[in-house]
Formats: structure tokens, sequence, C-alpha cells
């Protein structure tokens, strides 16, 4: 918790003051950021003009050139490679690659670069990878009727065991065991990016679950989940539900809100994470920044401040932890109870 | 605003790394540790009931056991009882035969002396009568005119008798 505030105290005076000759801090490039995808990994700013970053592949396709790669470190400083420039701030696509067609600076066809953020998502991925299984190998090396876990498997039993018994037996019903393995993953997908994401230092630290992207992806995860193994029922409670005649007959008003929660729901849970992650992201650095904004109000005051402003980074950063790990149950609670009521409609409706 | 619009690349960055970890983890993780915890599980069930149950018996043979040994006791208080009785009844009756023993002995005895006295009885009467028909004889014998002669000669004979028989 502190290596946060510490390390935010170092890199954000240099970076944003550096890129602003007025000496005035730029909020919005501090704030968006650090939220945002980037094509290099910044890690730390070490002395004047000294960034200390990683430069990550550029894939991009371009409709006049074809298949493009080559590495980040290509278009430092406004450099052009290739056709290729990372757009400046205040153009039309502000900090994304651009390829000149016709004198005109467009967007390429395709950008599958490997930024920053894709980068975190494949560590947070094989960092789940690695724990899971290395929790499974115990389980096949020992007999489980012989001995129980301690330590992390003991840990990680209680942690699985409790998201499995609590979360996914009693919200899914009687097909649980089909859906376990996809909402435990989500489960633990979406902790483990949340807890990482609260981790200032190099390799974690990136916002994962607060980009719209990763929880967009998530959200249909779930809704194909929802909608493709649902039963004979649910679809006859979406085209054709149990309200009076008028209701559906002439002008299908019931069918069409029913029809409308299907995309509505997925989308709430998109929607839910996202701006959680976000919001609380955003709060913790405001409240570092408020240390710089109170730069030019006097010695005094700006102690003052600095003082208020650790505490409430150190508040905030505890509640993100709780955040982190509330959100992660509540997607994967909500995803349970959907795909729950999908497979026996018979059970009460549960609101959104 | 950019950042609610999702970037194709992070979208398929993500339906691949999470597509990725979802297939090995559904295949190689979590089913693995569920399923294990599950068989665990139902093993510690089992053996509760089994522990249970093996209480029950335990109960049961106890019950049994301080029964049988309840029952033994009994049993032995029962014999050594009879064989008390049976010690004091057959004490009893040899003593009744001994009794009876010695009574018919007694009687026996008795009868004998009876018999011996009246043979002595019997023998002293014949002595005294031939000691009668002696002593007449030889008053007879004697010419005994005078009854003082007579008398002392008797008493003369008497006195020989008695000498004589002592």
């Amino acid at each position: 918790m502190f290596l946060t505030v510490l390390s935010l105290l170092f890199i954000l005076p240099q970076k944003g003051v550096a890129q602003d000759d007025k000496q005035q801090l730029d909020m919005e490039e501090i704030v968006f950021g650090h939220m945002g995808d980037s094509y290099e990994w910044h890690v730390a700013t070490l002395g004047e003009n000294l960034e200390l970053s990683i430069p990550l592949p550029i894939i991009v396709y371009s409709s006049t050139t074809g298949w493009n790669m080559f590495l980040s470190s290509k278009l430092e400083h406004g450099q052009t490679y290739k056709g290729f420039k990372i757009s400046e701030k205040g153009t039309d696509h502000q900090d994304k690659i651009v390829e000149k067609i016709d004198g005109i600076w467009v967007r390429p066809t395709l950008d599958l670069s490997l930024t920053k953020m894709a980068l975190a998502l494949i560590l947070n991925a094989l960092l789940l990878a690695v724990i899971v299984l290395g929790v499974a190998r115990w389980y096949k090396k020992h007999d489980p009727k012989k001995i129980s876990p301690g330590g992390f498997t003991g840990f990680m039993e209680m942690f699985i065991m409790m998201v499995h018994d609590d979360v996914i037996k009693d919200s899914v019903g009687e097909n649980y065991k089909r859906f376990a393995p996809y909402l435990l993953t989500v489960f633990f997908f979406i902790f483990l990016s949340n807890v990482l994401s609260l981790v200032p230092i190099f390799p974690a630290g990136v916002n994962v679950t607060g980009n719209i992207a990763i929880t967009a992806v998530l959200a249909l995860c779930t809704m194909l989940a929802v909608n493709l193994f649902a039963s004979k029922h649910y679809w006859k409670e979406v085209f054709w539900p149990d309200v009076p005649i008028l209701l559906k007959a002439p002008i299908p008003l019931i069918p069409l809100i029913e029809f409308m929660g299907i995309f509505t729901k997925p989308f709430a849970l998109m929607i839910r994470l996202f701006a959680n992650m976000l919001a609380g992201h955003m709060a913790i650095i405001i409240f570092v920044c408020l240390i710089f904004i109170a730069n030019s109000m006097g010695a005094a005051l700006q102690g003052g401040l600095s003082v208020i402003s650790i505490l409430f980074t150190l508040f905030m950063n505890l509640l993100e932890l709780l955040v982190a790990f509330i959100q992660a149950y509540v997607f994967t609670l909500l995803s349970a109870v959907f795909i729950g009521l999908a497979q026996d409609g018979k059970k009460k409706k549960a609101k959104n | 605003m950019s950042i609610l619009l999702p970037e194709v690349g992070l979208l398929f960055w993500m339906v691949i790394s999470f597509g990725i970890v979802f297939v090995i983890l559904a295949k190689y993780g979590f089913p693995v540790i569920t399923d294990m915890v599950e068989k665990r599980k139902n093993y510690i069930d089992d053996s509760l009931k089994v522990a249970e149950e093996a209480n029950v018996k335990l109960v049961q043979l106890q019950d049994e056991a301080s029964r049988i040994v309840n029952e033994a006791n009994r049993e032995q208080g029962r014999i050594l009882r009879q064989a008390q009785e049976e010690k004091n009844s057959i004490i009893r009756e040899a003593r009744k035969e001994a009794k009876i023993l010695a009574e018919q002995e007694l009687e026996e005895i008795k009868d004998q002396i009876q018999k011996e006295k009246d043979e002595a009885i019997r023998s002293i009467r014949r002595q005294v009568a031939i000691l009668s028909v002696d002593i007449a004889e030889k008053v007879i014998r004697q010419n005994l005119d005078t009854e003082k002669e007579q008398m002392s000669m008797i008493d003369r004979m008497l006195d020989e008798v008695l000498a004589h028989k002592k």
C-alpha cells in the first residue's frame, strides 16, 4: 500500500511536470495516462530525460502495406516509422497508432499491438494458470483421503471452495458442475487482476479490469454461457411469458423487454466492473496528485495536504482491496444467478 | 470518450488470453481441485458415519459385556449359595446319619449288655440252685437232729461258700 503512494510520489511529478513547461500539473494526462493503454510499458522515470520504458511489439494491418510488426521504440518521441506514428495530444486518435493515407492520418484497419494492457493481461493469465495448476498438481501428487493441504495450497483450496460452494452451487442449481470451471476462472481472473492492479511496481499495476474491452469480453462470455446452455423454459419466458395476453399479443411489449434483458444484464455486468475499478484507481491517483496541486500554495499548506492525502490514499487503497474482492464476487455471483435462472426458469426471478 | 470504446486489439488479446487460460484451467485446474475436495469431503462424511456406527456398536458391546459380567456375578453368587446350602445339607445329613448309626450301635450294645446281664443272672441262679442243692445234700447227709446243729452247719457252709467264692 505504501509502495503505491511512494512510487506515485516519484513518478507523477516528473511525468506531469516534465511534459508541461508551465510547471502546471496536467491532471487529465496523469489520470488517463495511468488508467489508459500505451504502446510501451513505462516502468519508472530515472532522471530528467531518462525514462525507463519497455518497448512492446506493434502489430498493425494496413490497407495499403499489409501486416506490419515492429517495436514501439521506433516511434518514440513522435517519430514516424514505415508511415506510422503515435498521434499527438489534441488530435483525433490521441496516443494511438495512426497511418498516413492520401495525406491524412487515419487509424490502420486492424491494430493488434501487444500493448501494455495486453501484456499485463497475458501476465495475469499466466500467473493465474501457474497458481491454479500448482494447486491442482498438489492434488495429483497426494492422496486426498490421507492428507489435506496446508499453507498456500490450503488457502487456495479454502478460497476456491468458498466460491464454489457459496456462490456457484447455491446460485446455479443442479447443473452447477457444468459451469463451475467457467465461473471459477472468471472469479479468479477478475480478483487476481484487481489485486495486481493495486500493486504499483512493474509488472503489476496495470488497471486491467478498469478497461472496458476486458470487462466486455468477460460479460460476453457470461452472456454466451447464459444463452447457449439455456433451457426451453427460459426461451419460452422470453418470447411468450406468463402475462395477460394483451401485453404480448398485438404488440409484443413484455417479450421485447425480456429480449432486451438478454443484453442489458451482461451490459450491466460490464459497466459495473469497469466503472468500479476505474473510479477506485482514479480516486487514488487524484489523492496523490493533491500533493502536487498544493505545490504552488506554499509550504505549510502543502505539508498539511500531503499528510491528509497520504492518509486518504492509504484508506482508498484498503478500500480498493475490499472492492477488488467484492467486484470479483459480484460479477461471479450475478453470472451464476443468470446462468441458474436460464437453467431452471421455475425459480423466482432475481433482479439485476 | 475513448475510455468507453473497447479497443479491437485489446478485445483480441483478451479473447485469446482469457480463452486459453479458461480452457487450460477448465481442463486441468479447477475440476481437479473441486473433485478432489469433494472426494475428500465424501470420505470424511463416510468416515464420520462409520465412526458413529462404531461408537453405537461399541456402546452396545459394552452394554452386552456388562450384562454378561452381571449375569456371571449373579450366577457365581447363586452357585456359591447353592454350594453353601449343599454343604450344609451334606453336613446335616451326615450328622443325622451318624446319629442314627450311633443310636443303632448304642441300642445293640444295650441289647448285648442286657443279654449278658440276663445270662449272668441266669448263671447266678443256676449256681445258687446248685449251691442250695449241694448244701441241702450236705445237710441231709449229716445227721442233723437239732435245729441248732442244722443252723450252725448252714452258716458254716454258707461261710464256706462265701469264702470259696472269694
